[in-house]
């Protein structure tokens, strides 16, 4: 018995369940088989699988053959190593607890079973992600994912903005799969077989090969990392395919908890630790890795300070620190990364689930119409200031560790791209716990700034709003407790040895990711560690300051350096700049071009034009059915006459 | 004895009056009449070839044109009835409700 393959395969019999009897049968029980689905795949990870791989056992199988074409062959297949395991724990954990969130946060909602329907299939596809061996498996969980996340962020889709914002992931993703799709097919074409053991083992023939690609002869190494890296930047949302990650916070919170924190996001970073093997070969492709990471890092970080939707400064936070993760994988430290992953799921999840509760609570997205929520919601304010001290890199939360090794990584990393990074890094660990406080401080203290919707039609002022609000019910505050947990203890597995941990978790991933070789004092890691909680302590109290004390100081700074201010709030104009170079001119080709010549005249042409030029011949032809027997008859004599004519003349 | 030349020169003159007469006229009986020259033209031709050929088939065949002659003329007469009931013609160009 293949126990393992219960863990994607739970979650897509509840999808089955829930989508054929949840709309009549189930309705509002619809929650059920999703949440026992997934639950059970995290027992069955926790017991049965857990213990296998710490105990150095790894499991590759190829359990059916899916396509077989001359020397093609795409089997489906699972393959189960440390790595594998650490993303099986974060999906079923994160995945776990935010079904039973979504039970309460969800409640009456007309698409209840949909809505546990395809979370139920993105858990399934997520998973079969995770434990593919082989590229082609891994594309299909690639796809399947990305899908599920335009169901979901798509949700409400009788609002114009998710419709949109579900179409416009979608779109973005396209870009980037069309280089991991032409990745795929170069690791096929190099060495002949899609499974990871082979090609990862026979990786080092690349190196010096070139391949013509678009006319210029490219390192192959380079060429194929760079190509899997775009799929990355696309699921992952970095520069320059990050714009879709913000417009999904259209999706119900639960659903940016799940895929656009914890799980599919990080996608790219699995991917790419994945294939650490092919990244190492090409140090052109290691420095873009870490660049992007970097930069995506540190403008993701400058922009969530000016925003003011409580879900997107979160998403601006993930991109952020997906960058972090990137920048980790580019020098090197898979390992570090893969740490950051697992934390940054907790915490951030955490933020997600969080904010939902209050958004449940106060019924608008906007921080500016919060404050002084503190003594109305107090669990929620706790877990939130928890994950807010983690995702912050506070000491002794999960968030500093991970944080703090890929710092370290990068300033130990010995390189100018790793100097360089390690700047952008530090100011990402200043920037992170600054706007996360500033959103702490602008929803839960100071006074209640809302309730001006009751004034129209209420009259009484802030106050019946104010009245109004309540902390979250049991089914959604156990989750966050849980998960609040998780922010704060799940770190400790990867305390670096400095502090007398013994880094279990880069140990443990030696195997897959293998260990970068870091030299450096202890000093200089003291100091490195020392430095960066300066900055985050630095961080938060500038916050405090800013957003505590002097509170009319903001508003202030703002006016005085407008046009940056202005700049950070549209996000860059980078929405602005794709919507003038890419997405006009495309619907200009659509609308000029496609609708009205290839589709009005050449499609439609032939699709009507046929069918008009028989009815034109009918037209004529019926005029040959008179109606009087006489024609008939001579048209007869003469047809006969005609034939035995012909036969005479032509014996 | 007369030579077979003149029987079919009388089909061919009976036959030809029966087309001209399907053509010609616009009474559905006479047209009926014209069809049961044409076929009565052929049953000439067929007898007298018969007999020529010192084969019976020919009659055998003519027998059959006969009775279906006999079939054709009873239905065609209850359709000109139905047809003078409805319309209270027998002029078959005031009929053309078929015309496409």
């Amino acid at each position: 018995m293949k126990y393992y393959l219960l863990i994607p395969f739970l979650p897509l019999t509840a999808f089955i369940i829930n989508i054929l009897l949840g709309k009549e049968v189930l309705r509002e029980k619809a929650h059920w088989p999703s949440i026992l689905a997934v639950v059970g795949s995290f027992f069955i990870t926790i017991t049965s699988v857990l213990p296998q791989i710490t105990a150095g056992k790894i499991i590759n199988e190829d359990l059916y053959t899916w396509i077989v074409s001359g020397t093609f062959n795409a089997s489906v297949g699972f393959l189960i190593d440390p790595l594998t395991a650490v993303m099986l724990i974060v999906v079923t954990t994160c995945a776990s607890l935010i079904h039973i969130y979504a039970v309460g946060y969800m409640h009456g909602d007309t698409g209840y079973y949909r809505f546990f329907a395809y979370l139920s299939l993105f858990t399934f596809f997520m998973l079969m992600l995770v434990m593919a061996n082989n590229f082609l498996q891994l594309y299909f969980g690639w796809e399947g994912v990305g899908l599920c996340s335009y169901f979901l962020i798509g949700y409400y889709f009788n609002k114009k903005s998710a419709a949109d914002a579900g179409k416009k992931a979608f779109i973005v993703n396209r870009f980037g799969d069309f280089g991991f799709g032409l990745g795929v097919f170069m690791i096929f074409l190099t060495f002949g077989t899609l499974h990871y053991v082979p090609v990862f083992a026979n990786a080092a023939t690349m190196i010096g090969k070139t391949v013509n690609f678009l006319g210029y002869n490219v390192d192959l190494p380079t060429l194929v990392a760079l190509l899997l890296f775009c799929g990355a930047v696309g699921k992952s949302a970095q520069i320059p395919l990050h714009v879709w990650l913000p417009d999904a916070m259209e999706g119900p919170t639960p659903v940016s908890a799940l895929i656009h924190a914890a799980t599919m996001v990080t996608a790219g970073v699995f991917m790419v630790a994945r294939c650490n093997v092919i990244f190492n070969l090409s140090e052109v492709a290691m420095n873009t890795v870490a660049i992007i990471g970097a930069l995506t890092m540190f403008f993701a970080a400058t922009i969530a300070i000016v925003q003011n939707d409580i879900k997107r400064i979160i998403a601006y936070s993930t991109c952020s620190h997906l960058g972090y993760m990137f920048l980790a994988c580019g020098v090197g430290a898979y390992a570090a990364g893969i740490f950051h992953l697992y934390t940054h799921a907790f915490f951030k999840a955490l933020l997600f689930l969080a904010a939902g509760s209050v958004i449940h609570a106060v019924h608008t997205n906007d921080i500016q119409e919060m404050g002084g929520l503190k003594k109305y919601m107090p669990i929620t304010y706790a877990v939130f200031v928890i994950a807010g001290l983690s995702a912050g890199g506070f000491p002794g939360l999960s968030g500093f560790f991970s944080k703090d090794e890929i710092i370290w990584s990068a300033y130990a990393s010995h390189s100018h791209v790793g100097k360089f990074v390690w700047i952008l890094a530090l100011a990402g660990a200043f920037f992170t716990p600054f706007y996360t406080f500033r959103l702490i401080f602008l929803t839960f203290h100071g006074k209640y700034r809302g309730g001006h919707h009751e004034e129209h039609h209420g009259g009484h002022g802030s106050q019946h709003g104010e009245h109004h609000i309540h902390e979250s019910p049991k089914v959604m505050t156990v989750p966050l407790v849980l998960l609040a947990v998780g922010a704060v203890a799940a770190g400790w597995v990867g305390i670096p040895p400095l502090l007398g941990g013994g880094a279990h978790f880069a140990e443990f991933l030696k195997p897959v990711v293998g260990h970068p070789e870091f030299h450096g004092t202890h000093a200089e890691e003291w100091g490195v560690m020392g430095l960066s909680t300066t900055l985050v302590m630095i961080g938060l109290g500038l916050s405090a300051f800013l957003y505590l004390r002097k509170t009319d100081l903001p508003e202030k700074i703002a006016k005085g350096f407008k046009p940056m201010y202005r700049m950070l709030f549209n996000k860059y104009y980078i929405d602005e700049l794709y919507h003038y170079t890419i997405v006009n001119p495309t619907l200009w080709i659509a609308n000029k071009v496609l609708v009205a010549v290839t589709d009005a005249k050449m499609i439609e042409g032939v699709v009507n034009g046929v069918p008009g030029l028989i009815g034109k011949f009918s037209q004529q032809l019926r005029r040959v059915q008179t109606g009087l027997a006489q024609h008939y008859g001579i048209i007869m004599a003469a047809g006969a006459f005609f034939i035995i004519a012909l036969v005479l003349l032509l014996r | 004895m007369v030579p077979l030349s003149w029987y079919m020169f009388l089909s061919m003159v009976v036959f030809a009056i029966g087309v001209f007469g399907f053509l010609s006229r616009r009474n559905i009986i006479i047209m009926f009449m014209s069809i049961e020259l044409m076929l009565n033209a052929v049953n000439i031709n067929l007898i007298s070839l018969s007999h020529y050929l010192q084969d019976l088939r020919g009659q055998i065949l003519a027998f059959f044109v006969i009775a279906v002659a006999a079939a054709e003329a009873a239905i065609g007469l209850a359709i000109v009835i139905a047809l003078f009931r409805n319309k209270a013609t027998a002029h078959v160009d005031e009929v053309k409700e078929m015309r496409g």
